[in-house]
């Protein structure tokens, strides 16, 4: 109890994550009960193309006289659980990998780097355009297609914290006591090394939404969800006569991503204490 | 028997090695996409030039070899990838290495434009950041990166345009130069430079960001070191001491990152490019996209993964005269 | 006797979670031109601390908080502006320090760093400050002096690195050098190599130099006066053969006992226990947890420096009773 106040403590320490922390509740509020309570359908046209803020659109209309206001709301889900999907899916990936590198080392090391490297080469935001354009871009695919483009720089640092523990006196001892290689990496290091994994891939969900928010700017995300990168694309078109409409959902971007961005930060002081005189 | 190569010749050598297994990964994985995918590439040309019957189909197919034995398929395009041929782009009509390299250089004048921009500005202004270390000027700096480093570029791009071409009519908005534009010589180059500012500050942007944040970490780091210590006691200036003694340690992870984020640069520039219009690569990946140009789409992965194993191999010479340690390794 | 160096009631502290820890307090010493004054302690008991503060050298991300007063011919270094100190900084006060392997900048040359004091406080142009920076290497007896001044630190031993850091230190001909354990990281045979080197300059260049060090036989070898610092405080100071042969502090005894035992190299291991750190001292007098002489006074109140000898001082309220052994 006590030492998980003391930890809250620290985290919201600093006005900056509390900021981010407000801002990221807002947000998550409106994705879960936005649509709920906002029941207008985004794809719906409603009204006169390209109108401005009024009672009737708090936000406006698009190009096709659709509300943004929904828009912006269901597209927070989007947003959010690509993000949230995608970095789970990139973080699973890469703490098996990364563990099998740095505990067992030797061949399977190298194999597993080599692969590592071959990912961290190729541009990724070209290979997952490609991944995308070659399946039918439904959410999954997508959410997947990210993860898989994702992973290799939490490999890394998993890589990194197995290979320092695997040597250390209480894994030898826990091997003594007759404990499987599985047990040992998944009981005894991984919760030893969880919190600079969970930083990153923290960090990773600010990444990931703004991966998707360019993938959906291209055209190229579901064709039946809203999303905040698609309605910059959409308000593009009209980017002259009514900048607004690229401008709102890219608030909202920027929003969300410095919001996790500020929290991520925030944990990452809070749990490796030793980095926290910066 | 007398005869050996230079270390460093040694090194560039198996640096350049390295991008045969890289170059055979990617066409692996190429076919392997395009094996999984739904249709192959006669669905597509059919498709394209607006459908086609069964038997047209099967011919086409027959035609481009499709109809052999997956594996033979398999090493028919290996093959073809290891002595550069990429194929045709069956949409445009021309092979694919022709078509990608011709937009090599748009790219490349972007991409080292705001590379070296943020590299620059990066690391000036996180010298500046950590020689303030916890003023106003530091705090507010880093909010500014890191609300920086939280926009997505091709929305900025937009902004930009909105801002400096549509509201100041300052900066033309997209392209690489003036249509029809009837210059001298020097009159052209202007033209170029005029269209480069909006898209590579826009994609420096980001970058800026994220080298400012890492510099002025990695300066904390090492002024806090003996031998800068040691320099303020033989009685070196602050500002000789941050500029030269501590700056030119704290650049090598600035450096290496800028090589490990070439990848990840030209990505950006898919949008970056879309956006304004640059007729580089990433236009092209966009332009195949619509075009459902798979071949080409992969012929780019190809070249611009080997571009990204060259330039890091130059970020690596340059972290070897940074670095006089590295080259005895 | 006009003092080169004056320190009076040198306090520094470092900021932590519980308040500010004080790493030196009360600190009060001379030099005079051309003198060599040792300090000796075990690890942690502020020396280096008390060395950096003089000429304003002390980390800067670790926010120190520094009282007292430091005055160099007079004139007060505490406080003083960045740029004023800068100008002291080789000309007045040159230093060396314990590990030359990463007290000198790895990137650039021997050459460059020998030449910058040269040219920023002698205004050398490039030619003077290189003909003058083989001049100090041939001083401090590095060989092909000409060969070194292109070369990296990596590419020089411990040894010849230490004597590159000591010919920086002399490049402006300081009137104080302080040196900060400038052999314990050193091979043992390199050591005597580079402690007469510091010890025949000084008398050639008579310049005064602050020698800090826990090797006893260092101090009976080079220094004039010595001063034994223990939890950040002064416990003893005076002339060299008094301290070494009459000490009335008790952990001076200590430290004496722990060196015989060892020999002339020995290191100050012998005494049960450790420096208590910063936090953890007790009232009264810091050594008292591990003194074999302690009394319940000794717990009351922190012992004041009294006489007891001809130029001898020390922090202990039974030092006059029970002669040392
Ligand atoms: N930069 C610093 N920040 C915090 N504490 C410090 C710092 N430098 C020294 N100390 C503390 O001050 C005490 C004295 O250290 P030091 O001067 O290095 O002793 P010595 O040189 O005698 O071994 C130690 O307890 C050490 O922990
Ligand atoms: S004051 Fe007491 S405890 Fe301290 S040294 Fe003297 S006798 Fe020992
Ligand atoms: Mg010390």
């Amino acid at each position: 109890m006590s030492r998980s106040s003391d930890f809250l403590r620290r985290l919201f320490s600093s006005w900056t994550t509390a900021l981010g922390a407000v801002l990221l509740f807002i947000i998550v509020v409106a994705a879960i009960f936005g649509p709920i309570v906002y029941t207008v359908d985004p794809f719906e046209m409603l009204g006169r193309p390209a109108q401005l803020p009024s009672a009737r659109f708090p936000l406006g209309t698009d190009v096709s006289g659709r509300d943004i206001l929904a828009g912006i709301l269901n597209g927070a889900r989007v947003s959010l659980i690509v993000g949230l999907a995608a970095s789970l899916g990139a973080t699973l990936i890469g703490i098996v990998i990364g563990a099998l590198s740095g505990y067992f080392g030797g061949l399977i090391d190298d194999t597993l780097m080599r692969i590592t490297d071959f990912f961290l080469t190729v541009p990724n935001f070209v290979l997952l355009l490609v991944i995308v354009s070659v399946f039918t871009s439904t959410i999954e695919v997508i959410t997947l297609a990210i993860a898989f483009v994702s992973w290799p720089s939490v490999a890394r640092l998993v890589r990194s914290e197995f290979a320092s523990h695997a040597s250390r006196e209480y894994v030898h001892a826990c091997r003594g006591l007759g404990m499987s290689h599985m047990e040992i990496m998944g009981r005894q290091i991984l919760p030893n090394v969880m919190a600079p994994i969970i930083v990153v891939s923290s960090l990773m969900v600010a990444s990931a939404i703004l991966t998707e928010a360019g993938l959906s700017f291209l055209g190229l995300s579901d064709p039946d969800i809203v999303s905040w990168g698609y309605m910059i694309g959409v308000g593009r078109t009209v980017l002259r006569s009514a900048w607004w409409m690229a401008a709102i959902p890219g608030v909202m971007i920027v929003l969300a991503v410095l919001a996790i961005n500020l929290v991520g930060e925030g944990l990452n002081d809070a749990l490796n204490p030793r980095m926290r005189q910066r | 028997m007398a005869f050996s190569i230079p270390p460093f010749l040694q090194f560039m050598f198996r640096r350049v090695l390295q991008i045969i297994p890289v170059v055979i990964a990617i066409a692996a994985l190429n076919f392997l996409l395009l094996s999984l995918a739904p249709g192959d590439a006669a669905d597509v040309i059919s498709a394209n030039n607006g459908g086609a019957s069964a038997e047209e189909v099967q011919a086409l197919r027959e035609s481009l070899g499709l109809d052999r034995p997956m594996i033979v398929q398999f090493f028919s395009y290996m093959g073809g990838v290891l002595t550069l041929d990429l194929g045709q782009s069956y949409v445009r009509g021309m092979p694919v290495l022709d078509l990608v390299m011709s937009r090599v250089p748009a790219t490349l004048l972007l991409m080292v434009t705001s590379l070296a921009l943020a590299v620059l500005a990066g690391i000036l202004l996180g010298i500046l950041s950590s020689t303030r270390y916890g003023s106003l000027l530091d705090r507010v700096m880093s909010i500014i990166s890191l609300l920086l480093y939280s926009t997505p570029h091709f929305w900025l791009a937009l902004m930009m345009i909105v801002f400096f071409s549509v509201h100041l009519g300052l900066l033309p908005s997209g392209n690489i130069a003036t249509i029809g534009g009837d210059f001298s010589f020097l009159g052209r180059v202007w033209d170029v430079f005029v269209h480069l500012i909006l898209p590579a500050v826009t994609m420096a942007m980001f970058y800026i960001a994220v080298y400012m944040r890492l510099m002025r970490s990695s300066m904390l780091e090492v002024l806090d070191l003996d031998y800068i210590t040691a320099a303020r006691a033989r009685g070196a200036s602050e500002k000789k001491i941050a500029y030269s003694h501590a700056a030119r340690n704290a650049l090598l992870p600035v450096v290496t990152l800028a090589g490990v984020q070439i990848g990840h640069a030209l990505g950006g520039s898919v949008l970056i490019e879309t956006v304004f219009g640059w007729p580089g690569l990433g236009r092209l990946v966009y332009e195949s996209l619509l075009e459902r140009d798979t071949n080409t789409l992969m012929g780019i992965l190809v070249v611009s993964s080997v571009l990204v194993i060259v330039v890091s191999l130059c970020i690596d010479l340059v972290c070897g005269l940074l670095d006089p340690r590295i080259v005895h390794k | 006797m006009t003092s080169l160096l004056t320190v009076k009631s040198l306090c520094v502290g470092f900021p932590g979670k519980r308040g500010v820890l004080p790493a030196v307090e009360d600190l009060d010493f001379h030099i005079a031109p051309g003198e060599t004054l040792a300090i000796v302690g075990e690890s942690g008991s502020g020396k280096s601390t008390a060395a950096l503060s003089i000429p304003g050298l002390l980390s800067r991300s670790s926010r120190p908080v520094v009282s007292g007063s430091v005055r160099f011919e007079g004139q007060e270094m505490l406080n003083m502006p960045d740029r004023k100190l800068a100008r002291m900084r080789g000309p007045d006060v040159g230093m060396i320090f314990q590990d030359p392997s990463t007290s000198l900048n790895p990137v650039f040359t021997i050459g460059r760093q020998i030449c910058e004091p040269l040219r920023t406080h002698m205004g050398l142009d490039a030619r003077a400050a290189e003909a003058r920076a083989i001049e100090l290497l041939e001083l401090v007896k590095v060989s092909a002096p000409e060969q070194r001044l292109a070369q990296y630190p990596h590419n020089l031993s411990g040894g010849m690195r230490q004597r590159v850091m000591i010919a920086i230190a002399l490049a402006c001909s300081p009137r104080l050098l302080i040196a900060d354990e400038p052999t314990t990281a050193l091979d043992v045979t390199v050591q005597a190599q580079v402690l007469r080197l510091i010890s025949g300059l000084q008398k050639s260049l008579g310049m005064a130099v602050l020698l800090i060090t826990h090797d006893l036989g260092v101090v009976w070898e080079t220094a004039d006066r010595v001063i034994v610092m223990y939890a950040g405080r002064k416990v003893e100071e005076g002339p060299v053969r008094r301290i070494l042969s009459q000490p009335s502090h008790p952990y001076t005894e200590g430290l004496l006992r722990a060196a015989r035992k060892e020999g002339r190299d020995g290191f100050l291991t012998e005494i049960p226990g450790v420096v208590p750190p910063p936090h953890q001292r007790p009232p009264g007098c810091a050594f008292e947890p591990r003194c074999a002489r302690a009394i319940a006074a000794c717990r009351a109140a922190v012992p004041a420096i009294r006489s007891t000898g001809p130029g001898q001082v020390a922090a202990c309220i039974r030092a006059e009773e029970g002669q040392p052994a």
